[in-house]
């Protein structure tokens, strides 16, 4: 066993030790039960004061649902006129420019969707004022929507029958200061005392020891990338994100980062079941969603740490792994382990660059996106989950020969109907954006626009159309990470992944909180012999297996051109 | 509709006030407590900043300990990786010829000396380590080009090697920069 091994199997164990604690806490906190954090109301009532909200007025899921999308397109409005009048307005140290409207619709739409996929870049790209006022804003408030709304799905099934999901203001704002900013305080103060810039001075200058001058970027980092991780955002303060010596300085700051952006996903699983009082059917959605993560994890760091085939043929040691993208202090067992669980739960925060690691790393990356529901982001993995769960519900119900339940509710033709929308959704964006994006690529190379389509790709062949297949993914997955190589930054990129961000974001927050609300409305249905179980460990092998056949149909034939044909071109 | 636009504004604002000013400002403050004040630790040589502690910076000339190949030229105004895949025929190329550069100033090494992170670049491009065993095999260059031994510098490279955290996590490495200034202070 090698000390890099061991550091994950820490980073694994601190992550359980926190997440499952977690979950108990929010589950309690949410249903406005006993909580140590109580001592914070007075601050929540100061606020629902001064913004005029009554945390106790019920909501049934339409109201509920349009709360949520009115404050979400105010921050889109608000935030696509700052970021283009940056250059106008104060904290803009380094003098960077105001943003093209279309990187600036790109922007806004990534940051309001918890997708974060930086078409800029943090150093020359981004104000103080822009990097804070509306990043690290957004930061917060997008992972407090998702949470709120799955926690608003959460009551729907807490109790028998109800149209009453409980108010969106109220989960918003206690997933802020009951959750996301205490822990943020703690994180970033762990980063600045281990020499993550958090002060608000601009570039540096100095001489180096061979005598070149040096510009070094700094800036208030630590407080955003601590909420960069919790809020599983992923958009960092510098370009090179977390693999940035300054964003992560060393093993520790790795580890924290690293297991702050998986608590929430985790905790939020096993809330689902001590909120509605069936804490089975968390731990069995944990264990299935557990398994798909190892699976693909192993994986990853099996062919990380094999290490570059086309370079150890030119007879090059490479005792711990490919280091191409990868940093010395982190190591490629560490950066495996991290693109495994940055690409599940959509943070998109990369210690390592990810267009450079091995074909399978790739696939697998790929593959977490697609899924995007084991753990997933804050609140929406649990979102994307449920559709799982009705289509497996549903398919279960036709093997047997009966209506679908689900928790003493009929799923029914209209829940069906909006759970099998939802899921072609993704295989939908995904493919047809990549096929817009090859087809302009091979047959308008030389368009006139900020990059040239002939210059999009960093990489040819296989690798190159994997680049474009990524960047769609991360897009309708909000995830935000990138294969990086990719000239993203013209017209085309910021307006096609800008449409699928926003539809990979709202239509699967809808769908879902839609088929809670009418479920939760149907007459309950007390449990017979009859019923269907689904907080059994068989239903949870079939839920994995209908994850495993749905996304396997739709994304194979993809797969097979990029990653998994650039596998087969190595030299073994 | 109306109300909710009108919640919408006011907890906007008020939330911006929140968790724009008074919590970034209060990290801040207690940041001014931290090694580098929060603006990024320095290393100081004679009174002169040469360089961040955490910050890679180029080396080429061959009486220093060099680091990564870097994407960026260790220009610290920004960062970035190569971002080449692993099958890219030109990159192969890019790393062929950095392990012939390296066989060139190192003639007594073999190529299954070479660790890998010296031919790749960083996903930084500001990458502040290497691995020991990349400052190991630098040691005979060094030593032949400032009149040192080899027992010399390779003390040095000892002392400047960080275990991995606790001992056990993670793996161990050697900053080159600290490393370098050290060389220096020991040619006194």
């Amino acid at each position: 066993m090698n000390t890099e091994l061991f550091g994950i199997i820490a980073s694994f164990v601190l992550m359980l030790v926190i997440g499952i604690p977690l979950g108990k806490y929010l589950a309690k906190m949410f249903a406005g039960e006993k909580v140590w954090t109580d001592f914070l109301k007075p601050l929540e009532n100061g606020i629902y004061k001064l913004s005029g909200i009554n945390p106790n007025e019920p909501m049934n899921w339409k109201q509920f649902l349009k709360a949520m999308m009115c404050i979400n397109l105010l921050w889109l409005v608000y935030g696509f006129f700052v970021l283009m009048q940056q250059d106008k307005l104060p904290l803009n140290p380094d003098g960077n420019p105001g943003m093209t409207a279309d990187l600036a619709f790109n922007t806004i739409i990534s940051f309001v969707v918890n997708c974060n996929l930086q078409h800029y870049s943090g150093e020359s790209g981004a104000s103080y004022l822009i990097q804070h006022f509306i990043f690290m804003f957004l930061h917060f408030v997008s992972a407090a929507t998702g949470i709120a709304c799955a926690v608003g799905l959460f009551k729907a099934f807490r109790d028998k029958t109800t149209t009453d999901l409980g108010n969106f203001w109220a989960y918003f704002l206690r997933s802020i200061t009951r959750l996301l900013l205490p822990l943020s305080i703690v994180v970033a103060l762990i980063l600045t005392f281990n020499g993550t810039p958090s002060s608000y001075a601009g570039k540096d200058q100095f001489i180096s020891l061979q005598g070149d001058t040096v510009h070094v970027s700094r800036g208030p980092a630590a407080q955003m990338i601590a909420i960069k991780h919790l809020g599983t955002n992923g958009g960092g303060w510098f370009g090179a994100n977390s693999a940035h010596p300054l964003e992560n300085p060393n093993y520790l700051t790795n580890i924290t980062e690293i297991v702050s952006q998986m608590i929430i996903p985790i905790a939020m699983v096993l809330c689902f079941g001590y909120f509605i009082r069936r804490k089975k059917l968390g731990w069995v959605i944990f264990g299935v969603m557990m398994i798909g993560a190892l699976l693909l994890l192993i994986p990853s760091i099996s062919s990380e740490t094999g290490g570059n085939t086309a370079i150890a043929k030119m007879g090059i040691a490479q005792p711990t792994g490919a280091m191409e993208g990868k940093e010395v202090r982190f190591g490629p067992t560490a950066t495996a382990y991290w693109s495994t669980f940055t690409t599940i739960v959509s943070t998109g925060s990369v210690n390592g660059m990810h267009d450079s690691t091995m074909p399978l790393t790739g696939l697998w990356q790929l593959l977490g996106m697609m899924i995007n529901g084991f753990f997933g982001g804050c609140g929406v993995g649990v979102l994307n989950y449920f559709i799982y769960l009705i289509i497996a519900v549903f398919i279960s119900g036709l093997m047997v020969g009966r209506t679908p339940e689900f928790l003493g509710h009929k799923v029914e033709a209209r829940e069906v109907k909006i759970a099998a929308l939802i899921t072609l959704l993704s295989p939908f964006l995904i493919m047809a954006g990549t096929a817009i994006a090859a087809f302009v690529f091979t047959n308008h190379g030389n368009a006139d626009w900020a990059v040239k389509p002939s210059a999009w790709l960093n990489n040819p062949s296989f690798h190159g159309f994997s680049e474009m297949l990524y960047e769609m993914t991360s897009s309708n997955a909000n995830n935000g990470s990138g294969f990086e190589g990719l000239g993203d930054n013209n017209i085309f990129w910021n307006v096609s992944t800008g449409i699928v961000m926003i539809l990979g974001r709202f239509l699967p927050i809808i769908g879902p909180v839609a088929v809670a609300g009418l479920l939760a409305q149907k007459k309950h249905i007390p449990e017979s012999a009859g019923t269907l179980k689904t907080d059994t460990v068989t239903f949870g092998l079939m839920t994995f297996a209908v994850i495993l056949v749905l996304n396997a149909l739709s994304y194979f034939p993809a797969l097979a051109l990029g990653p998994i044909a650039e596998f087969f071109s190595m030299p073994k | 509709m109306k109300s909710n636009i009108i919640k919408s504004i006011r907890i906007t604002l008020v939330l911006t006030v929140i968790l724009c000013v008074i919590y970034p400002v209060a990290i801040s403050l207690a940041g001014k407590l931290s090694k580098g004040r929060g603006d990024g630790e320095t290393i100081v040589v004679n009174g002169k900043v040469v360089g961040y502690a955490n910050i890679g910076q180029s080396f080429t000339q061959p009486k220093y300990f060099w680091g990564r190949p870097s994407a960026v030229a260790y220009n610290a105004a920004g960062s970035a990786g190569s971002n080449k895949g692993p099958s890219n025929p030109d990159y192969l190329k890019d790393v062929a010829s950095r392990i012939d550069t390296l066989l060139k100033y190192h003639q007594y090494l073999k190529r299954s000396d070479i660790p890998a992170e010296m031919v790749t670049a960083s996903g930084s491009g500001l990458d502040p380590d290497i691995s020991p065993a990349a400052a190991q095999i630098q040691i005979k260059r060094i030593a032949d080009n400032r009149g040192l031994t080899v027992a010399q510098v390779t003390d040095l490279v000892a002392k400047h090697t960080e275990a991995p955290l606790l001992g056990l996590l993670g793996p161990a490495k050697v900053n080159v920069l600290k490393l370098n200034v050290a060389l220096d202070e020991l040619k006194k």
